[in-house]
C-alpha cells in the first residue's frame, strides 16, 4: 500500500449511550479511491464527519496529511477543510441560490476573484459534470441525480486534495448511476485526488475502488482490494459481498425474545 | 417524592444547560457582526425579508389597535367630560406599552418563526453542515446577518406602529367622534416627553428585538434535524418569545416608568 493520506488509530466514538466505534484503526492511501463499506448503522457517515472535523472522537487519533484533526482549533480546522471536498447524500445545495451561485459560493466566500474568473471556474466545473446548460436552474428544479452532480461540482470547485463521498450511488437511475461512478473515477485520476467513498452498493463501489474497508460492530471487520475481499474466506465478508440473508451479520436490531415480547401484551409498548 | 425531586433536578439541569448553550451561541453570533457589516448586501437582504416583509402586519395592527384604543378611551372619558385628554391616553398607551409589546409579539409570530423554520430546515437538509465542510462558518454567514436584521428592524417597526396607531386614534377620536383637534394634539404635546416616554419606548423595543431574535435564531440552530424537530423549534420560538417579551415588559416598565 502506498503512503497513507488519512491515518486512524484506535478511534472510539459514541452517541449518547450507543458506542459507534470501539477501536477503529485504518489507513487511507494517497491518490487512491478507498471505499468504506458496511451494513446500515455501522457509522460510515460518522467516520466521514470525524475526518472532516465535524465530530470529535472520544479517544484515539485521526490524522489527515499528518494533521491531527481533533486537535486543531477552529481556524486551523477551517484551513484544513479548504483542502477537503464532501459530497453529501442529499446534495445539500443551498436552496435559495441557483446552480451557478451554488458552485460559485465557496469561491466568493474565500477569494476576491473578478466576476469573469469566477464565471470561468464555475463553467469549467459544470462542464466536468455535464451540467453547464443547467447553470440558471434553481435546486428545486433539478432531479436527484442532477442535484448530486451539481453538489459534486461544488465540492471540487476549490480544487481539494481529498474528496469524500457520502452514499453517492443511492437512489439514482441507471444512467445517472453510471455517470456518477465514472465521474468519481475520472476526477480521482485527472485531479490527482485521494477519494473516500462511503457506500453499501457492492457492485458500483467494487468497480472503482482500489481499497475497501468493511466496518462492523464498531471495528474494521475486513480490509483489502476488491479482489481480495471477493475471494476472502471470511463468512462475514462473503455474506456482505454476496448479500446473503443468513450468516454472522445479524439482520435484526438487538431485541428480547420474540415470543416473550408478544406475550407481554399491549401494556408494554416498547 | 424522590421521583418528583429527580424530575425537578433534571428540568433545572436541562434549563441551565440550554441557557449555557444559548449564551455561547450568542457570543459566536456577536463575533460575526464585524464580518457581516463588511458585507452590507447580506444584511440588506435580511433587512428586507425580516423587516420590510413584516410591515404589512405591523401597519394593519397599528391602525386597528389605535382606532380601538381611541374608541374605548372616548367612551370612558366622555362620562367625566375629559375627552380632550384622549390624545394623551392614546399616545402614552401606544408609546410606553402597546407599541413595543404588540410589535414584538407580532414580529415573533411573523419574522421570528420564519427565521427559526428557515435555519432549522437548513440544518435538517444538511445545508449548514455543507457550509462547514466548505470552510464557511454557518453562524457568521447565516445566523449573524439575520440576528442583526432583527435587532435593527423591530425598533423601527415599533416606531411605525406607535406613529400609525396615534394617527388612527386621531382619525377615530377627532374626525369621527368630534373630539377637539387642537386639544387632542396640544394635550399630547404637553404630556408626552420625547426624552422620557418615546426614548424609553424605543429602548423597550430594542431589548425585545434582541431577545426575540436571539430566541428565534437559537431555536432554529438548535433544532433537531427532523420535520418534527423543526416544527417544535418553531412553536418554541413563538412561545418563548411571547413569554420573554411579557416578562421583560413588566420589569422594564417597573424600572422606567414607576417613580
Amino acid at each position: 500500500m502506498s503512503e497513507s493520506f488519512i491515518s486512524i488509530r484506535d478511534l472510539h466514538f459514541s452517541r449518547g449511550k450507543r458506542q459507534i466505534f470501539s477501536g477503529v484503526s485504518l489507513d487511507i492511501p494517497a491518490g487512491k479511491i478507498t471505499a468504506i463499506m458496511g451494513p446500515s448503522g455501522t457509522g460510515k457517515t460518522t467516520l466521514l464527519r470525524l475526518v472532516g472535523g465535524q465530530l470529535k472522537p472520544s479517544q484515539g487519533s485521526l490524522s489527515v496529511q499528518g494533521l491531527q484533526i481533533p486537535e486543531l482549533n477552529r481556524k486551523q480546522l477551517y484551513q484544513a477543510r479548504k483542502r477537503m471536498g464532501m459530497l453529501f447524500q442529499s446534495g445539500a445545495l443551498l436552496t435559495d441560490l441557483s446552480v451557478f451561485e451554488n458552485i460559485a459560493f465557496p469561491i466568493r466566500e474565500h477569494f476576491d476573484f473578478p466576476e469573469s474568473m469566477i464565471r470561468d471556474i464555475v463553467l469549467m466545473k459544470l462542464e466536468l459534470v455535464g451540467l453547464r446548460g443547467a447553470r440558471g436552474l434553481m435546486p428545486a428544479e433539478l432531479s436527484g441525480g442532477m442535484a448530486r452532480r451539481v453538489a459534486l461540482a461544488r465540492a471540487i470547485v476549490l480544487d481539494p486534495v481529498l474528496m469524500m463521498y457520502d452514499e453517492p450511488f443511492t437512489g439514482l437511475d441507471p444512467v445517472t448511476l453510471g455517470t456518477i461512478v465514472s465521474l468519481i473515477r475520472e476526477l480521482n485520476e485527472s485531479l490527482g485526488l485521494t477519494s473516500v467513498v462511503v457506500s453499501h452498493d457492492i457492485h458500483e463501489t467494487f468497480s472503482i475502488a482500489d481499497h475497501v474497508c468493511i466496518l462492523a460492530e464498531g471495528k474494521v471487520a475486513a480490509a483489502g482490494s476488491p479482489e481480495e475481499l471477493l475471494n476472502s474466506d471470511s463468512a462475514f465478508v462473503q455474506q456482505f459481498v454476496q448479500g446473503k440473508p443468513d450468516g454472522p451479520m445479524p439482520f435484526h436490531y438487538p431485541a428480547p425474545d420474540f415470543s416473550q415480547d408478544l406475550m407481554q401484551g399491549a401494556d408494554s409498548q416498547c | 417524592m424522590l421521583d418528583t425531586l429527580q424530575r425537578i433536578g433534571a428540568f433545572t439541569l436541562d434549563t441551565l444547560s440550554s441557557l449555557g448553550r444559548a449564551s455561547l451561541f450568542l457570543v459566536q453570533v456577536i463575533a460575526g457582526i464585524k464580518s457581516t457589516l463588511l458585507r452590507p448586501r447580506l444584511l440588506l437582504r435580511e433587512l428586507y425579508s425580516v423587516g420590510v416583509l413584516s410591515l404589512l402586519i405591523i401597519i394593519f395592527s397599528a391602525i386597528f389597535v389605535g382606532m380601538v384604543l381611541s374608541l374605548l378611551g372616548y367612551v370612558t372619558l366622555v362620562d367625566f367630560g375629559a375627552e380632550s385628554s384622549l390624545g394623551v391616553l392614546v399616545s402614552l398607551s401606544l408609546i410606553r406599552e402597546l407599541g413595543p409589546v404588540l410589535s414584538a409579539l407580532l414580529f415573533s409570530g411573523r419574522a421570528g418563526s420564519a427565521l427559526t423554520a428557515e435555519i432549522g430546515l437548513m440544518k435538517a437538509t444538511e445545508q449548514l453542515a455543507s457550509m462547514e465542510m466548505m470552510a464557511v462558518d454557518p453562524i457568521h454567514r447565516i445566523v449573524t446577518p439575520r440576528f442583526l436584521a432583527g435587532c435593527i428592524s423591530l425598533p423601527l417597526l415599533s416606531v411605525i406602529f406607535m406613529s400609525l396607531g396615534i394617527y388612527a386614534g386621531y382619525l377615530v377620536g377627532s374626525v369621527w367622534l368630534g373630539v377637539d383637534e387642537g386639544s387632542f394634539w396640544s394635550q399630547m404635546q404637553s404630556k408626552v416627553e420625547f426624552g422620557y416616554d418615546v426614548i424609553n419606548g424605543v429602548i423597550k423595543s430594542m431589548v425585545f428585538a434582541f431577545v426575540v431574535t436571539w430566541i428565534a435564531v437559537f431555536q432554529g440552530y438548535n433544532a433537531m434535524p427532523t420535520s418534527e424537530g423543526v416544527s417544535r423549534a418553531t412553536t418554541n420560538s413563538v412561545v418563548y418569545s411571547a413569554l420573554a417579551v411579557l416578562a421583560l415588559d413588566f420589569i422594564l416598565t417597573a424600572i422606567m416608568f414607576v417613580k
